[in-house]
């Protein structure tokens, strides 16, 4: 079981699953924040309105998404091959793989590059796997200084905040609160929270480290197999910038982001733009294959992160979790993550993608209550570019984790475990449902008020009574209406109550 | 034509005016309504709760009771989307060549009332009379598990004395969720507020949707805070007529 940790409104938010609270506790610190949610609702508005301009102008947009999840399912098929066969590419390109079967091995490959590098320093483009091997925290300890240079990266590491969300990681952060942290980082007493003000003192602390630091960390957006490319997409420049001037490139990588030809980009720059950043195309894509001399980093390294990853190809219903190329579409979609925003989920991948993706990687060990975090309304599906369909995954996740919990002690005794026995074995004959029904009419009779209302319920109850009234049980269900009408027809007495 | 009711386990218990008023109108539009009194649950709720053998049981007695149906019509979006979203995953896993078999022959024959209205039937104006301004929810399952589209508001437009008030931000979810809405009571709550917001701005007389359980969730909170504002499933505005009025709980 997870511990829960005390978690208040100024505590640096928990984003490691192992020690995150479940989720409706996690949930607590947002619901009673006004103007947090009020920074997540309109920044996800604002994104959300660009998409659906974008994708409404692509009429073939459903056979994008088609082809989109083909690709992607074609390379999971045989991703041993097409890995090996980017391996080869990339290494004869000049490029150094390695392979990392969990977070900690990734993370030591890592350090001893830097060793090497006698790298005290390393700047780093936003990668969303680095936060999932909690590497900056294991790099500052064994001595090397990290700096992220995306610009929300940038505000998260200064303001000492976790990121909410993959693509805009300070969504949860406004502009006053922006000009806070960098007037008390920066030693900018005077600072405006003017936007171009703002980008002005975040570009002049940038261009220092560009200047002096000659290492750089990044993730991938895509690996190329046919050709050994690895693909950034990104806003700002900055990741291009640390393609340009470091000597040294470590590029981390999950094994499901490669691609099998250089053409499927065509297929997925398209999508990922839209759905992302409601853009037509991302301002800056870098594509690099190996080292090219006298151009861009001399020396290429790509750690190929495992940490999870085949075990979730190995499920043939959660296989398609994979294919996610974490455009965040569904968490801008998603109702749940509109009231909580990413912090509640207690991992690095929040929204829907998170609530399965996070207990996968974790081999259902910690994150159990993420799976029941959806009302299942299925917008996360309808917008996913590469048609992961996440109701159905979070529904055998729930399965696989209620397998898991019904056989404690605890859970055996839990009022929602012991109702919905009781209710499988009321359902299975009618005379039962029949005789609950009238038991409950009595049983609520207690806690009905003179306007036929319930106000107040115990136990599991009394989450639904907190904000919301329950209408008394009426007196005549629709069963006995319909015999008292005597006009059960042929087929009724044919399927007499005892049928099965 | 001849249809077999499948009321399911809340609106039996919980809205049976709902039951009544599709009995009502189905009879007045000349469909022969019967009505299985062996029936249950479509198994939704252990499903979605992660009891997969439990919901498999309620979903292979749910295909025996109706294999041999002329029509089964279901007044309710989620369970018609359970029964075609997650039977199939379940027999697969769990069933038989048989089950699956008769499974795949009663499946084209399931109707969501609207869908067996619309698309059976063939008809959009029911005949109804209700002289009252109303707002039209979507529920999740109605709208991307069922893709009803436009059909539930094509027969609001065709019932007499009706305004229809359109609600803003139609395809976001109320919170309801089923046992979601216990499981993380908070979350689902403040989601419910976001959506009665919109809701209640239609200033509205009543909220119509295609599911009693969204209803309930929505109805629930006008109570509690006072709203004028009071919900009715759309099979009880389509059964009204002006000698028949609605049915209209205080």
């Amino acid at each position: 079981m997870s511990a829960v940790v005390e978690h208040s409104l100024t505590d640096r938010p928990v984003l490691d699953p192992a020690l995150a609270p479940p989720f409706p506790v996690a949930a607590l610190p947002v619901l009673r924040n006004p103007q947090l949610r009020k920074n997540v609702a309109h920044a996800i508005d604002v994104i959300q309105a660009k998409r659906a301009h974008l994708v409404a102008e692509k009429t073939d947009w459903q056979e994008l998404r088609a082809a989109a999840s083909a690709i992607k399912d074609e390379a999971l098929a045989h991703l041993d091959a097409y890995l090996t066969q980017f391996e080869g590419r990339c290494t004869t390109a000049g490029g150094v793989v390695h392979w990392a079967a969990d977070a900690a091995e990734a993370r030591r490959i890592i350090l001893e590059i830097l060793r090497e590098e006698k790298a005290d320093e390393v700047i780093k483009i936003k990668t969303m796997t680095s936060a999932e091997i909690q590497l900056n925290p294991y790099l500052e300890a064994a001595g090397v200084r990290t700096y992220e240079t995306d610009l929300a990266e940038i505000i998260l590491q200064l303001g000492e905040d976790e990121p909410s969300h993959i693509v805009v990681p300070a969504l949860h952060v406004n502009r006053s609160q922006v000009r806070e942290i960098f007037a008390r980082k920066m030693g900018l007493p005077d600072l405006s929270d003017e936007p171009k003000l703002l980008t002005a003192a975040a570009r002049n602390y940038l261009r220092q480290k560009f200047l002096s630091v000659p290492t750089a960390i990044s993730g991938a957006n895509f690996l190329i197999a046919e050709t050994g490319a690895v693909v950034i997409v990104e806003s700002e420049g900055n990741g291009r910038m640390c393609l340009t001037l470091p000597r040294t490139m470590i590029t981390l990588a999950g094994i499901e982001k490669v691609l099998p030809r250089f053409q499927d980009l065509e297929v997925m720059l398209q999508l990922l733009a839209r759905s992302a950043t409601g853009e037509r195309m991302s301002p800056y894509t870098s594509l690099w294959t190996g080292v090219t001399p006298g151009d861009g980093p001399q020396k290429f390294h790509v750690v190929l992160l495992d940490n999870g990853r085949s075990s979730i190809l190995a499920s043939k219903k959660e296989r398609q979790t994979l294919r996610c190329i974490r455009c965040a579409a569904c968490m801008n979609a998603c109702p749940v993550y509109r009231q909580t925003g990413g912090h509640a989920y207690g991992s690095v991948y929040p929204g829907p993608i998170g609530a399965i993706l996070t207990p996968q990687l974790e081999h259902l060990r910690h994150a159990q209550s993420l799976p029941f975090a959806s009302s299942l309304c299925g917008a996360c599906y309808e917008v996913c570019p590469v048609k992961i369909n996440i109701p159905e995954i979070l529904i055998d996740l729930r399965a696989q984790v209620t397998d898991q919990e019904r056989k404690t002690v605890g859970k055996f005794f839990d009022p929602m475990y012991v109702g919905l026995r009781a209710a499988n074995v009321i359902f299975s004959r009618a005379w039962m449902f029949h005789a609950a029904q009238r038991m409950g009419r009595m049983g609520l009779k207690l806690f009905t008020r003179k306007d036929g209302w319930i106000h107040s319920l115990p136990s599991v109850g009394g989450k639904w009574t907190q904000t919301r009234d329950l209408r008394g049980l009426p007196k005549e269900t629709f069963h006995q209406w319909w015999k008292d009408r005597g006009q059960s027809s042929k087929g009724a007495r044919e399927h007499g109550s005892e049928a099965r | 034509m001849r249809a077999s009711l499948f009321i399911t386990c809340y609106n039996d218990t919980l809205f049976p005016e709902t039951g009544r008023a599709v009995v009502t109108l189905l009879e007045r539009l000349s469909v022969e309504v019967e009505f299985r009194p062996g029936q249950t649950c479509c198994g939704q709720m252990h499903a979605n709760t992660g009891f997969r053998g439990e919901a498999f049981s309620q979903a292979r007695r749910l295909v025996r009771m109706y294999q041999d149906a002329e029509a089964v019509v279901i007044p309710s979006s989620s369970c018609v989307a359970m029964i075609r979203d997650q039977y199939p995953g379940l027999f697969e896993e769990l069933g038989n060549e048989e089950l699956r078999m008769q499974f795949a022959a009663m499946l084209p024959r399931v109707y969501e009332l609207s869908e067996f209205l619309v698309d059976k039937l063939g008809v959009e104006d029911v005949g109804a009379y209700f002289p009252h301004k109303v707002t039209y929810h979507a529920s999740c399952h109605g709208l991307r598990g069922l893709h009803l589209g436009d059909r539930p508001m094509r027969l609001l437009a065709k019932v007499r004395g009706l305004e229809l008030a359109p609600l803003p931000n139609l395809d976001r979810c109320c919170g309801f969720g089923g046992t979601f809405s216990v499981k993380n009571g908070d979350v689902s709550s403040a989601m419910l507020a976001v959506k009665l917001e919109d809701v209640l701005g239609t200033r509205a007389e009543f909220c119509t949707a295609l599911d009693n359980s969204c209803l309930m969730h929505l109805g629930g909170a006008m109570h509690r805070q006072f709203a004028p504002m009071k919900t009715i499933h759309m099979a009880q505005i389509l059964a009204s007529t002006q000698s028949q009025p609605a049915e209209v709980l205080a």
